[in-house]
């Protein structure tokens, strides 16, 4: 074991499968000489060369495109958005190609795309988003979203193992500012949820960043028995989790950190209305973000992402219910 | 290199009786004939099955423009690979699609190529090396170029190939995928099928410049050939291929050629002039094919026949398929087990045959 930040998590899950799979293969804006962005890649090039690190013009569509065409000759593609938000420019070969080629041909398409994704520094409208909902509802991908560096070096190495297109969502708030330790070698995490902490008396469900958020708002709240369900996945969500624990605490807030309307957390609170409603002793409770772009000035962008405290209230207000 | 010329002559680029390109023998020259037939023999059949009620949704067919596929798809190997698109259906009668599967796709019917899951010609067997296009155009093109990059990486001397459209030149995966392949020399083969109209839109309302012309400011070669001459289109192809192996990079091939009929069986197409549609007329492939067997003694009779009997039977048991299982529309979103890849296709091409695997 060794600690590591998320960020650096990250870097040796690819590290492992570079080395491991020569199939495996990198491709993304800046990524090879730069490192990345955010700097994610950084001395990959140097250590596996730049005809598996490799540098792309400026054209997301094209990634994702090429990254199908490789696909399905066989290599495992890893694609970097270097913005979650410029997925858009690169929708359409995700949706149509990628997520419905196996229903249509029966031809897998093993493909991942990492995509720094949220807000809380001051990013403005196109370096924030959470764009995860709109892949849910595109039928074929998987979207995943780790919160602990640990997750994020499981989701990733089972997102290329996979033989599906997968969305991964690493919080770009999280690179730096979380640190455990993290097993070496290759190891997978199931795209299934997890129980963040233990509790009786209500549930909070979360994913990525908002689940720190989660636990540092119920960490102590009046003495309740707070369970908090890191999602992990998305796509496939795990039902069954999110019902078992809402069964057993009868209570449930949801934290996105997404515009709210369709969001991740809608469908989690659809699933519960429809399978757990009997076991409810009080309205499912959402915290999410308004349906606004995510604005730059720190005041504003604070006012529109949830924060600690309204998690905090939200959970008095329906533990009181 | 490019030429702006969209409508070339009457003559084909080669001339009529004459070998167009070397290393077709007559045998060849028959089967690329044979493709052609086989494509409109089944789109004929397949359009009285949808006035028919038989085929349902919309019917696309390529009818014109028999040779762009034909003629590209015999220039490669068997472990090239292909993304097809709507008009071009003779590159999977190519690659070894039977006729009879390709019926029972269109019908909707549980052993056409999909499965019912998707229509007309939107279909890859991905056994015989293709990808099935989707709607959105030319997304193909990136997909291709990708593949192309994938047989670099691993040092393999393959390439792939995808058609395109003249209205999809205006998208920016045309853009995109240009710069790449070029940017990178990719193996990979741009088909432009320019048939004169998107839909309703003619060339004159899509681009100021011809597409090919632009392949050059990219770093990639472009040609325009003879879109209804297949054995033109065949030796272009077959350049193309070489070039890609060679690590010379993409070609941008148009091949100029019309659209016969409608944008799809319910469009009736009077924007389109009649003396359009009848000096396209006198230069259909097909005609133009035969005449040049003829000229060298080949009974293209028996090979029409020969044709139509097989699609009749095709026919008869296709309509004997059973539709999909309403319980299995939910099936297959997503692989469960171990991704394979796409395939090796027919390549029935005989020069390759003769010179083993160490073919260009």
């Amino acid at each position: 074991m060794s600690e590591m930040t998320y960020l650096q998590a990250i870097s040796d899950g690819l590290r492992e499968e570079l080395r491991a799979d020569e199939r495996v293969f990198l491709m993304g804006e800046d990524i090879a000489v730069l490192g990345g962005a955010f700097k994610v890649t950084d001395g990959l090039a140097a250590e596996f060369g730049r005809e598996r690190v490799i540098d792309t013009p400026l054209a997301e569509s094209a990634i994702v495109g090429t990254a199908i065409g490789a696909a399905v000759v066989g290599m495992r593609p890893v694609c970097e958005m270097q913005f979650a938000d410029f997925i858009s420019c690169g929708f359409d070969q995700l949706v149509n190609v990628a997520g419905k080629m196996h229903y249509r041909q029966r031809l897998a398409v093993p493909l991942t795309i990492r995509l720094p994704s949220g807000g809380g520094f001051s990013g403005g409208p196109f370096h924030s988003q959470n764009p995860e909902a709109w892949f849910m509802h595109a039928p074929g991908l998987k979207v995943v979203a780790p919160a602990t560096a640990s997750d994020a070096k499981g989701l990733l190495i089972a997102a290329i193992h996979d033989p599906n297109p997968v969305l991964f969502f690493e919080h770009k708030h999280l690179y730096r500012r979380i640190k455990e330790d993290v097993a070496p070698g290759r190891f997978e995490t199931p795209f299934a949820a997890r129980v963040a902490r233990e509790g009786r008396d209500l549930t909070v469900v979360a994913y990525g960043a908002m689940v720190w958020s989660a636990l540092e708002a119920t960490a102590d709240l009046d003495g309740a028995s707070i369970e908090v369900l890191d999602l992990r996945s998305l796509v496939p969500l795990d039902e069954r989790a999110i019902l078992h624990s809402v069964r057993k605490c009868s209570k449930l807030v949801i934290v996105d950190e997404a515009n709210a309307t369709c969001a991740a957390g809608a469908q989690v609170a659809a699933l519960v209305a429809e399978h757990a409603f009997e076991h409810l002793d009080g309205p499912v409770v959402r915290v999410a973000t308004p349906d606004v772009p995510i604005a730059f000035s720190p005041p504003l962008e604070r006012a529109l992402l949830p924060q600690v405290e309204q998690i905090k209230e939200a959970c008095r207000e329906l533990l009181e219910y | 290199m490019a030429t702006t010329a969209r409508e070339p002559g009457v003559a084909s680029t080669t001339g009529l009786g004459e070998s167009a390109s070397g290393p077709l023998s007559v045998a060849d020259r028959v089967e690329l004939l044979r493709y052609m037939l086989l494509m409109r023999g089944i789109e004929e059949r397949a359009l009285n099955l949808y006035r028919q009620g038989k085929v349902p949704g919309s019917f696309y067919d390529g009818c014109g423009q028999e040779a762009v596929s034909a003629g590209a798809a015999f220039a490669l190997a068997p472990e090239d690979r292909l993304c097809v698109l709507h008009r071009d259906l003779a590159a999977h009668l190519v690659r070894g699609v039977e006729p009879e599967r390709i019926f029972a796709q269109y019908m909707g019917r549980a052993s056409g190529i999909t499965g019912g899951r998707d229509g007309n010609v939107h279909f890859g067997d991905r056994r015989l090396g293709c990808v099935g296009m989707v709607s959105m155009l030319p997304d193909m093109m990136p997909v291709a170029a990708g593949m192309a990059m994938a047989f670099k990486l691993r040092g393999e001397r393959r390439c792939a190939l995808t058609w395109l459209g003249d209205g999809a030149t205006s998208r920016g995966d045309f853009h995109e995928a240009m710069n790449w392949a070029a940017l990178q020399r990719l193996p990979v083969i741009f088909v432009l099928e320019n048939n004169q109209y998107a839909y309703s839109t003619p060339l004159r309302l899509q681009f100021a410049v011809d597409p090919v012309e632009r392949a050059a400011a990219y770093g990639a070669v472009g040609q325009t050939v003879d879109g209804n001459d297949v054995e033109a289109v065949f030796a272009a192809t077959l350049r193309a291929r070489e070039r890609a192996l060679d690590g010379a990079g993409p070609t941008l091939i148009e091949a100029v050629t019309m659209r016969m009929h409608g944008h799809a069986a319910h469009d009736d197409m009077r924007y389109v002039p009649a003396e359009q549609l009848e000096h396209w007329r006198a230069r259909d492939p097909i005609m133009l094919q035969q005449a040049r067997l003829q000229a060298q003694g080949v009974d293209v009779e028996a090979t029409r026949n020969a044709v139509a009997e097989q699609l009749d039977a095709a026919l008869a048991r296709a309509l004997q398929q059973p539709l999909p299982d309403p319980a299995s529309a939910t099936e297959g979103v997503f692989c469960e087990g171990e991704a394979e890849p796409l395939g090796d296709g027919q390549a029935p091409y005989s020069g390759y045959a003769a010179r083993g695997t160490d073919r260009v």
